[in-house]
């Protein structure tokens, strides 16, 4: 009794590739370690609050009607109407530096605006670049070729401030490599932020994957949660089976991982020898979230999304302490056009993380370590935003260990390797990788990359 | 199958494929990516719907044939003749 395809985990990429194939009566089975759907974009309880993990915003919003933007294309291929994501659109959004603040909507006009006002030297090459942006292929699969985006973007803009704010949100949204960005993903992070633009679901993340998980069972897909992958069987270049930790065995004719490209690697057996000359993803953070008494704006957060830092030059990469407190994310879920207010302000604080240094710590010290930190990270946004200590009902913060221990990503590399493998392609014939390390990021990107590896190799 | 019933079906697959769009008012000569703005990802759903529905296989060189409503039809009609209309 194979299956046509076993899929290795239920994150929405998992998710979207299941449901792609049993559209078209493929005998899938998705199979997840762990207990809940969703992988970096889940949710979890605490004193009966529902939170998010990686839902700050969705990326990549465009309105209903519109069909060939990325948000479009997945709502076609998964078969739902826009009004099923019930979107709610962001008020605005905005990067803060010290002597500059860009604000940002979904109208990108709007932004252009912004740059001309903050930085009026700048706005020809601005305009430029955006012109070059708009027509390159960020899209194409077999393009390998990997250019840095930094000295790009230097030949079209003179002022490094600029540029680094530019950078800020692409990288906080999209950068599995520290320091620069290839090009192609500032293209697409471009596009899907400051071009499209954000939104959050009604219901958060725990709607739109219980949206995924109906339809794909609705079309006869198999769900088996609770059940990790501890071996891939590829005795002879193409892989048989998957064994998981009950010791059980799976047939396939086919495998999509969305584990990570080196983590899917090691799980092979016999092992191969191409784990080693990969690089592994290091970027990671450490979250906050605070759960105040009044709606943000308030007391004083009006924007949906900030991306801050409060020294004049930005430095996307692992700190050498546990936490940069530096620069981080702020995100205000209430200030989005939901039609009717959250029951709670809720106000999160990302901030780049060291997973070595969390994880090495001892679980009483990980324990007081995340206090600390937490407060220093508050301390530090305090210096730039007002105080909201007052008013905070309820703290709760997890770090690259935490994300580490829920998806098994590589020191809990939310990005995954640096190096991606655009067309999903492994050294076992019949094993493909998808999510992540295959090069779309994000919620709207990983649902894409599901799509897009299903369509490739097993559909076609 | 009468050619009725085979526009039907291709206008079921559409209604699947694209929930979102008006098909009642698809005009059957104009080309249906210029009235639902469909692309190469959704040809290639039709293809598919079409092999699991009704187990018909269209090769890559056929695709042109589907790019009128007028030209689906007159191009599985005779594929579907001897076939009664599912429920
Ligand atoms: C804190 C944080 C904030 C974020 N914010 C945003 C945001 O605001 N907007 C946005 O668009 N994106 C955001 N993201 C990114 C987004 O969550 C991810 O890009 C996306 O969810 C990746 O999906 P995926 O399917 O590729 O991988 P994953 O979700 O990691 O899916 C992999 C799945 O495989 C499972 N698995 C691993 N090993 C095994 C095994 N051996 N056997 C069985 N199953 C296994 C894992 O448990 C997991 O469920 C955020 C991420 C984080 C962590």
């Amino acid at each position: 009794m194979a299956y046509d395809a076993i899929i290795i985990g239920s994150g929405l990429s998992g998710l979207a590739a299941g449901i792609r194939l049993a559209m078209f009566n493929k005998k899938v089975c998705i199979v997840e370690k762990h207990t809940v759907l969703g992988g970096l974009n889940s949710f979890y309880v605490r004193k009966n609050r529902t939170f998010d993990v990686g839902l700050h915003a969705m990326t990549n919003f465009t309105p209903k009607g519109v069909r060939n933007s990325p948000l479009g294309k997945l709502l076609k291929q998964l078969r739902f109407s826009h009004d099923d994501f019930r979107l709610c659109q962001q008020h605005m959004s905005e990067i803060r530096f010290p002597e500059h603040v860009l604000r940002f909507t979904n109208d990108f006009e709007f932004f252009r605006q912004e740059v001309a006002d903050q930085f009026p030297k700048e706005i020809d090459g601005f305009n430029k670049l955006v012109e070059k942006i708009l027509s390159f292929d960020e899209l194409n699969l077999n393009d390998n070729e990997t250019l840095g985006s930094r000295p790009i973007l230097e030949s079209f803009i003179k002022d490094p401030v600029l540029i680094d704010m530019l950078n800020c949100p692409l990288m906080y949204y999209g950068n599995a490599r520290e320091g620069d960005m290839d090009f192609y993903q500032f293209v697409i992070m471009f596009k899907s932020i400051f071009v499209e633009g954000f939104a959050k679901p009604v219901g958060g993340m725990h709607y739109i994957l219980n949206l995924l998980e109906e339809k794909f069972k609705q079309l006869g897909g198999e769900l088996r949660m609770g059940s990790g992958v501890t071996s891939i069987n590829a005795e002879k270049g193409s892989v048989e089976s998957v064994t998981l930790e009950s010791g059980e065995q799976l047939a396939a004719e086919s495998v999509i991982s969305s584990m990570g490209y080196i983590e899917t690697l090691n799980h092979c057996s016999p092992s191969l020898k191409e784990t080693d000359e990969c690089e592994t993803g290091k970027v990671s953070f450490m979250e906050s979230l605070c759960v105040v008494d009044r709606e943000p704006r308030d007391l004083g957060y009006d924007k949906s999304i900030v991306f801050f830092s409060t020294q004049p030059r930005f430095d996307y990469k692992v700190p050498n302490e546990m936490i940069n407190v530096s620069t981080g994310v702020l995100c205000c879920s209430n200030n989005f056009n939901y039609p009717e207010p959250m029951k709670e302000g809720l106000i999160r604080l990302t901030n780049l993380a060291n997973f070595a240094q969390w994880d090495a710590l001892p679980r009483k010290d990980y324990i007081q370590a995340k206090k600390n930190w937490r407060n220093q990270a508050l301390e530090s946004l305090f210096t730039f935003f007002p105080d909201f200590r007052d008013n905070v009902v309820f703290l709760d913060s997890f770090t690259p260990k935490t994300i580490k221990k829920y998806t098994g990503h590589i020191n809990g590399a939310v990005y995954g390797s640096p190096e991606k493998i655009k067309n999903g392609k492994t050294p076992v014939k019949n094993l493909y990788i998808c999510g992540t390390d295959q090069g779309f990021l994000g919620i709207i990107g990983a649902t894409l990359s599901g799509i897009s590896m299903a369509n490739l190799h097993l559909l076609r | 199958m009468t050619i009725d019933e085979v526009r039907q079906i291709i206008l079921n697959i559409l209604e699947d494929i694209a929930p979102d769009e008006d098909i009642s008012s698809i005009d059957d000569n104009t080309k249906l990516r210029d009235q639902i703005d469909l692309d190469s990802m959704d040809f290639l759903d039709i293809v598919m719907e079409l092999r699991k529905r009704f187990n018909i296989e269209v090769p890559e060189k056929d695709y042109e044939h589907l790019a009128t409503l007028a030209g689906c039809i007159s191009y599985l009609q005779p594929l579907l003749k001897d076939r009664l209309a599912a429920s």
